[in-house]
């Protein structure tokens, strides 16, 4: 470890020299990176489903939706919109300022620490990675040991694509991570638990590094009952690909347990049922369309939310596991005790919980009543309830009529609030978060307010006063005599 | 007088909880997210400062001997200022902002959502000190929080009176002041906030923060520095020397997070500048400086002493051009001006925060960004007077900082348009005009889809036609989505 240690704090002290050397601020500079990227996974794709699929189970189209393409989407954007991102941005000011101007320059932060998680080990890893680098800073990259494979391919194949003096990958566990925490950095972006965010927050404020936490948190849907079939059919799917279709339901903003009306529950299940049947056969195992659960602990983790009877006995839908080939169905329970683990932590996993009301506003106090979330997902037409939803719950984002896809809406901030993190990041946001913005105020040499000066005496204070409230006329009105001075205290 | 005081109840953990319990209910229960409440807040702290400026500048004359210009501007008139921008900007401020949707969620429209963060603590600085509580305060009031505010103790008659003041014209339901020291503060760190607002030094900081991340409570940090001012030659001498003069013993005795802390120059302008210095400085406080009623004091006694050591250290005492005078009684300390002084001096290697003005020599001016640099600090505020073009663009280009400012010091933090905050060591976030709205508000983003068009190549089973369209659909062209559903395109 001290070796290690010591080979860290030679490199990072190399890449802050190459920081100061100013290369990562040309705009020819992060272009080329980003198209280096753009490259790695044109290159790499084939191995990148590869190795998903041998971390993860992933389905290779499942891969691309939720990992290579949204990538590619994003590194276009980035490209398009660079210049601009890059430009800075002239700021008003009022007419007093006379001959004055003002303006924002966006800069980077310096050398960023991007610490990774296993469910989407390409997307988060390199998502934040284009934020950095089209802000023109110098990153470190530590993706997450629990995905190896992914890890592998991004530690010995990505930095052939990159500039590796100013952006580097460092695999490791827990032990790495804390090693890499000791050094300063100017920013650090985590994706992953509240429990580590914790940790992550404590290191950065000893070096008073601002940081950025993705979390995650139970992400709620709620299901009104709908009328027509389509939109029921509609939203079924979607809420059932968000919970079972994407890493098995191990994402951060997945479906983690669904809210009805107690009369429309069992029309839920029915329909749930026949559609998930429909997108994975009759043996979802076979189907290879749903991911596997990352390793053991997470398996048993998982196996044990089902152990407590009255949990297991509100299964009304799979339940089946493999340990060997770490399976596990997609599992639908209806109304499993509220204090159950399986209602108090965040699932994780392709368990899906159904809650009954007795009114779907009911679901309002449901939700505030628990920790906020990354998301809330509302399936419904009704006006008065989206209005209240937005305006009476708090959460990361709100979704309405959807799950999940607010990942790939790169006009919109993604992050959380309260225990579900801070900060945001995806589209012009990713640039902004590894951004300084400065201000840079320009005065002449002209315009001189001499009343800005001492000695102090009851007229400068009259002018400093109407000028600084702008206004105008009460400025001309000291000048001439006319403004008579309402303080009647002694200056000194 | 012990015994003429009420017996103060101690404020501790339960009672930090407890208050923080108090205000939470308030805020559940909606009372401050109303437009009507926070315009009633806003408009009763103007009615406060309107009713009692006397009071106020008196506080502030006990604390720091602070003229009563410095106080009526820098901490009355900036607050009123903010105040009444809130008031007519704040329903503009409060509307969503609607956000553009592109093909990949197609048909769907966003909007972004301000939402208070709900509880927030607020701790201020002794420096400016009603300004420096009221400020932020303005903008958690405007953004819909609840708020508990920890004025310094070390500016104590200013934190009484705003405890009083606070307390008369605020709703005390969900505003409140809580005085005290470190105990006080410790107790109010250990509670989970949802935003903590502080304003002060590096290492307070970090305790703030390190409390902060037991409750991962996102945090604004607004701390200092050592704000170099470059001179170059070939300018209006006197403007940029009173500007000088205005942004460091202007403001507070150079007691400011932004006021110069140091000033670079050329060797061969280094004379000329100190004789602006000298003369300018008898123009705005007279003969005698240490006299001067236009000047505040030294905070304490603390810190007079802790400036003593910055002066008195051997080799920069003997660097002194100007001024050097103490007045031990009066806590009182003369302008002082230093020249070439050394840089690994105790006076170069922390912020200053007093009237003690090194002034640091280099051959050329393009060398002063080596010396800005290589102290490895990003400061709040940098300055620079010159009319050499390239000599600007190479400032901003090169020095990272909180703020710059060309041809002046200080005035940035008055324009309410642009941001007010550090980088690096000298803080994170912003605030001022709607960048403090901002800092106390949680950005919802809200995505509103139909059910008309269901992405159907979403959903496994998975096919390699599903995956030219995702392909096509993320590569964001419709004329590659025609071409995938009639699979003229390859996976």
């Amino acid at each position: 470890m001290d070796k290690f240690e010591k080979n860290l704090e030679r490199e990072v002290t190399a890449m802050r020299e190459c920081y100061r050397s100013g290369k990562t601020k040309q705009e020819s500079w992060r272009r080329s990176q980003l198209k280096g990227l753009q490259t790695f996974l044109k290159e790499k794709e084939v191995e990148i489903f590869r190795v998903l699929k041998q971390d993860l189970g992933k389905h290779y189209v499942e891969a691309f939706r939720d990992e290579v393409g949204l990538l590619r989407k994003s590194l276009n954007l980035a490209l398009k919109d660079l210049k601009k991102w890059m430009s800075s941005r002239e700021v008003k000011l009022p007419i007093i300022a006379l001959l004055s101007s003002a303006e924002l320059v966006p800069e980077p932060l310096g050398l960023i620490l991007v610490i990774s998680t296993w469910n989407f080990p390409f997307v988060l890893s390199l998502e934040p990675l284009i934020g950095a680098i089209a802000a023109g800073n110098g990153v470190v990259l530590k993706p997450s040991e629990l995905a190896p494979a992914c890890s592998s391919l991004l530690v010995n194949f990505l930095p052939n694509y990159l500039d590796s003096e100013a952006i580097k990958v460092i695999e490791g566990g827990p032990a790495v991570g804390e090693q890499l925490l000791q050094q300063k950095w100017d920013k650090i972006f985590f994706t992953g638990s509240a429990r580590v965010g914790r940790m992550i927050m404590s290191a950065a404020a000893k070096h008073l590094t601002p940081a950025t936490l993705e979390l995650g948190g139970k992400c709620p849907a709620v299901l009104d009952s709908l009328s027509w079939s389509w939109d029921k059919e509609v939203a079924v799917n979607r809420i059932i690909g968000a919970k079972y279709g994407s890493c098995a339901g191990q994402v951060c903003i997945s479906v983690d347990y669904l809210l009805v009306e107690k009369t429309f529950s069992s029309t839920v299940v029915e329909l749930m049922k026949v559609l998930i049947k429909k997108m994975y056969g009759d043996n979802p195992r076979e189907s290879h369309s749903v991911a596997r659960i990352i390793n053991k602990h997470h398996f048993l983790r998982l196996k044990n939310l089902l152990t407590d009877q009255m949990v297991k006995d509100s299964i009304v839908y799979g339940g089946s596991m493999d340990e060997d080939s770490l399976f596990i169905e997609p599992t639908i329970l209806v109304d499993p005790p509220l204090q159950s683990t399986i209602m108090t932590e965040e699932i994780f996993g392709p368990l899906l919980p159904i809650i009954t009301l007795d009114k779907i506003e009911d679901s309002i106090d449901f939700i505030n009543s628990r920790p906020k979330p990354l998301a809330i997902y509302a399936f419904t037409h009704n006006e008065v309830l989206r209005k209240r939803m937005v305006s009476e719950t708090s959460s990361g984002s709100v979704v309405f009529n959807d799950a999940i896809i607010q990942f790939v809406a790169d006009t919109i901030p993604f992050g959380g609030i309260g225990e579900s993190g801070f900060g945001k990041y995806h589209g012009k946001f990713s640039f902004d978060t590894f951004s300084h913005y400065k201000a840079i105020a320009r005065r002449s040499f002209l315009t001189d307010f001499w009343f800005r000066f001492p000695p102090w005496n009851n007229y400068k204070l009259e002018l400093l006063e109407t000028s600084y409230n702008y206004d105008y006329f009460g400025v001309l009105l000291v000048i001439l005599g006319l403004k008579k001075s309402r303080r009647r205290f002694d200056i000194n | 007088m012990a015994s003429e005081m009420k017996e103060k109840e101690v404020f501790d953990s339960e009672s930090a909880k407890e208050l923080v319990k108090e205000l939470r209910a308030s805020f559940v229960a909606g009372k401050t997210k109303s437009y009507e409440w926070r315009r009633t807040q806003l408009k009763a702290m103007l009615k406060m400062m309107e009713e009692n400026e006397p009071q106020i500048v008196a506080a502030l004359r006990d604390d720091l001997s602070k003229p009563e210009l410095e106080s009526s501007i820098y901490e009355i008139a900036m607050l009123k200022n903010s105040c009444r921008l809130a008031l007519k900007e704040m329903k503009h401020w409060m509307m969503p902002e609607k956000a553009k949707t592109s093909l990949t969620t197609f048909p769907s429209s966003a909007e972004i959502v301000s939402e208070p963060f709900g509880v927030v603590l607020v701790i201020s600085a002794w420096n400016y000190p009603f300004l420096l509580s009221l400020d932020p305060v303005v903008g958690a009031i405007a953004a819909g929080n609840a708020i508990v505010l920890k004025p310094s103790e070390i500016a104590p008659a200013t934190a009484s009176l705003l405890a009083k003041l606070v307390s008369n014209y605020l709703d005390s339901s969900c505003i409140k002041v809580v005085e005290g020291a470190v105990p006080e503060t410790s107790a109010l760190l250990e509670q989970k906030w949802d935003k903590i607002f502080y304003t002060g030094n590096g290492r307070i900081a970090r305790i703030v923060m390190a409390a902060a991340a037991k409750h991962l409570t996102p945090v604004l940090l607004e701390l200092g520095g050592k704000s170099p001012v470059i001179v170059d030659s070939g300018i209006n001498l006197q403007v940029a020397t009173r500007r000088i003069i205005a942004g460091k013993w202007g403001c507070n005795n150079g007691q400011a997070c932004i006021s110069p802390d140091y000033v670079i120059t050329t060797k061969d302008f280094a004379l000329k500048l100190v004789d602006s210095f000298k003369c300018e400085l008898e123009r705005f406080y007279g003969k005698n400086l240490l006299e001067s009623k236009d000047l505040s004091r030294i905070v304490n006694s603390n810190h007079f002493a802790r400036l003593l050591k910055l002066l008195d250290e051997d080799k920069v005492s003997i660097k002194i051009v100007h001024g050097g005078e103490r007045d031990k009684t009066n806590l009182k300390i003369a302008p002082t001006i230093l020249l070439d002084v050394p840089q690994d001096s105790l006076i170069m290697n922390e912020e200053i925060f007093g009237p003690l003005l090194p002034i640091i020599l280099v051959d050329k001016v393009e060398d002063s960004f080596d010396v800005i640099n290589s102290s490895g600090t990003k400061p709040l505020a940098a300055y620079l007077f010159t009319n050499n073009k390239k000599l600007k663009e190479k400032f901003v280009a090169t020095v990272s900082a909180g703020g710059l400012v060309v041809n002046d010091t200080a005035v940035h933090l008055a324009e309410h348009t642009l941001p007010f905050g550090g980088v690096g060591d000298s803080g994170m976030g912003a605030y001022h005009g709607k960048f403090s709205f901002d800092a106390f508000s949680h950005k919802k983003a809200v995505l509103y889809r139909g059910f008309a068009c269901d992405a159907f190549m979403r959903y496994p089973p998975y096919t390699s036609g599903k995956l030219r369209l995702l392909q096509a659909l993320l590569g964001g062209s419709i004329l590659g989505i025609i071409r995938a559903l009639l699979g003229w395109s390859k996976a």
